[in-house]
């Protein structure tokens, strides 16, 4: 329902901005439509793409963001999970004849509340046989000290450190009763750019023997677990009664830096 | 004579025309800027800037928007406070005989509202350094709890719903989009543009006036005692230090650990520019001290030890009475008249 008010609102401004007086010149730079998956083009690909889909978990259980406390840690903490949004950026693509293709401004926002933003389209990749995927979960040092961005990294949606620059690389919030917090609330934001408490980290979930076979006409639909429980556990076990919080780049915060880098693991790839 | 002529023929008209306008004469017409008007350029003598331009380049409409978006209340979650509210013209865009700020809803913050000028210059902003990008800035007191108190996404549906702004945008930036980026380009044109090169120092060194001889020993010993850290020609280093502050008990300020978490950054500030340093006080990261001679005062008496004091300030700055007059002296220098008075940089 409120995707549906969402469109309508767009549908709004677009009625807007299609009626208005005419434009006198371009934009002299206009990235406001940048290529991610945030609402501005909705139409999948038809071909010459792939479709990145996570279905989120959290360890053997499906991820229900409600106030339910149906969860357990490894460290044997019950928990609820009511928010999870991170960053997936620098896509880059590895055919059989080890070439690679890196999508171009590749940032993409996912918020596991919104299903859409679940499904990453990487669009104009040339057609190949590619069996492997690398991304960054997070947003590289360069686009931390560049000022201003939009699109998937425009400050307003919410994963930008305001006082201290730089993008909350995943964030995680719900509830614990091991928490020791104002109504046991957890707050876990992960940031941090550069030097020893970087928090972006490089993944490649393993295609194991699949291939992704991108033709102009196809669409290959890899889809991938994305486990929130990973967060809390291997290498580093996270103890929710003696943390809890966490709003700054420090020591803690790559601890889950470190834990998210497993969370994927390609379930499936459907030419 | 010849001369009094022509400026005879210029301010005759001027006269009889303000004569006419009598009363009015505050109600000005806001006037048109020019290209030249917004022109960003570096000073002899200054270096190259860290913000460059080209992605942004300043445009009159650009200027405009930034500036009603500098002196716009409705940045803040009450629409109270905008950015004018806490940075002065007058005071070179500080906030004039304020220790710290009172925010929205009369809170206080905790640190003095510094004055704005040559900002392409810097790397980092906050007395922290915590924003590493001119652009970024405006984010951090919009959303700051005393200070504006705002999120930005509220900022951009109140601009989006308001009658003038999409008129702006779009002779801005050649369409009404309102985005948190375009916001934050209109204000670095404006904030960009805040340049202060013409104090008394900048015309001796551009050979336009003289020192008088207190203000010229007063730069001598400011060369050898103060211009490691406050380093001409934007009198400040663009880093930081521990300057041998105590720290205030209720506040417990770390300073630049703040952002860091390194122990090594315990108590350091940002170097604050000392241009326009006679209208800027209160003085230091906190506004302890009311007047520069408190200032040079703190610099000739004891350090607060700590692992992280500065180690040219181990033993303070020696002064004699007569240094710190000329210091004082040649700091009046750096008052940049024309530039607290340059009406594009007005609320209009």
């Amino acid at each position: 329902m409120k995707r549906v008010a969402f469109v309508f609102v767009l549908s709004l401004f677009a009625l807007c901005a299609a009626c208005d007086r005419e434009v006198v010149d371009p934009p002299p730079v206009d990235n406001t439509n940048n290529n991610n998956n945030n609402g501005n083009d909705t139409t999948p690909p038809t071909g010459n793409a792939v479709c990145l889909d996570i279905t989120h978990v959290v360890g053997a259980l499906p991820l229900r963001l409600d106030q339910t406390l149906r969860y357990q840690n490894l460290n044997g903490d019950s928990f609820s999970v009511e928010l999870v949004k991170y960053y997936i950026s620098n896509i880059v693509f590895m055919d059989s004849a080890g070439n690679t293709w890196a999508e171009p401004e590749s940032y993409h926002l996912v918020n596991a509340a919104d299903e859409l933003s679940c499904k990453i389209y990487v669009e104009n990749m040339p057609a190949g046989v590619y069996n492997s995927v690398s991304f960054m979960i997070g947003v590289d040092s360069a686009r931390n000290v560049s000022g201003a961005q939009t699109g998937a990294l425009d400050p307003a949606n919410g994963m930008f450190w305001t006082w201290s620059s730089g993008y909350i690389m995943a964030k995680v919030e719900g509830h614990s009763p091991s928490s020791t917090q104002a109504f046991d609330v957890y707050v876990f934001h992960i940031g941090g750019f550069g030097g020893q408490y970087a928090g972006q980290r490089i993944v490649s979930p393993s295609f194991n023997t699949a291939q992704a076979i991108v033709t102009s006409t196809t669409v290959p639909l890899i889809s991938v677990n994305g486990d929130i429980n990973e967060w809390f556990q291997t290498p580093n076990v996270i103890d929710f009664s003696s943390l809890n919080i966490m709003n700054t780049p420090g020591p803690t915060s790559t601890m889950f830096a470190d834990n998210y880098m497993d969370m994927f693991t390609v379930t499936s790839i459907q030419n | 004579m010849k001369k009094f002529l022509v400026y005879s023929v210029i301010t005759l008209p001027l006269t009889i025309a303000s004569v006419f306008t009598g009363c009015s004469v505050d109600s000005e017409i806001p006037e048109e800027l020019t290209k030249e008007d917004v022109k960003f350029y570096v000073p002899s003598g200054f270096p190259q800037p860290a913000y460059n331009f080209a992605a942004n380049p300043v445009t009159i409409e650009g200027f405009e928007l930034g500036r009603k978006l500098f002196y716009d209340p409705r940045l803040s979650r009450d629409n109270t406070i905008s950015c004018g509210s806490c940075h002065m013209q007058a005071g070179a865009f500080s906030h004039i005989e304020h220790r710290v700020s009172h925010g929205i809803d009369g809170l206080l913050g905790t640190r003095n509202a510094p004055g704005l000028w040559n900002l392409a210059w810097h790397q980092t902003f906050m007395w922290d350094g915590g924003i590493n990008h001119i652009e970024s800035q405006p984010l951090g007191p919009i959303a700051n709890p005393v200070e504006m108190d705002e999120n930005i996404s509220n900022v951009l549906v109140k601009l989006r719903n308001d009658g003038n702004y999409p008129r702006m945008f779009e002779a801005a930036f050649g369409s009404d989009t309102i985005t948190t980026q375009r916001v934050m380009w209109a204000i670095t044109q404006f904030q960009g543009l805040l340049i202060s090169a013409n104090s008394k120092y900048d015309q001796v060194q551009r050979g336009e006036a003289q020192f008088s001889q207190s203000e010229q020993s007063g730069l001598a010993t400011f060369r050898s005692k103060c211009a490691s850290c406050h380093t001409e020609p934007l009198f400040t280093d663009d880093s930081f230090h521990n300057n041998g502050l105590s720290p205030e008990p209720t506040v417990m300020d770390p300073g630049r650990m703040h952002i860091t978490n390194d122990p090594a950054d315990s108590l350091k500030f940002k170097t604050p520019s000392l241009r326009n340093i006679a209208l800027t006080g209160p003085y230091m990261h906190d506004g302890r001290f009311s007047t520069l001679s408190q200032c040079l005062n703190h610099y000739t008496g004891t350090m607060y030890p700590s692992a992280t004091l500065d180690p040219q300030l181990t033993s303070g700055i020696p002064l004699t009475a007569q240094e710190k007059t000329d210091l004082l002296a040649f700091l009046a220098t750096l008052t940049d008249y024309t530039f607290i008075q340059d009406p594009k940089f007005k609320e209009q």
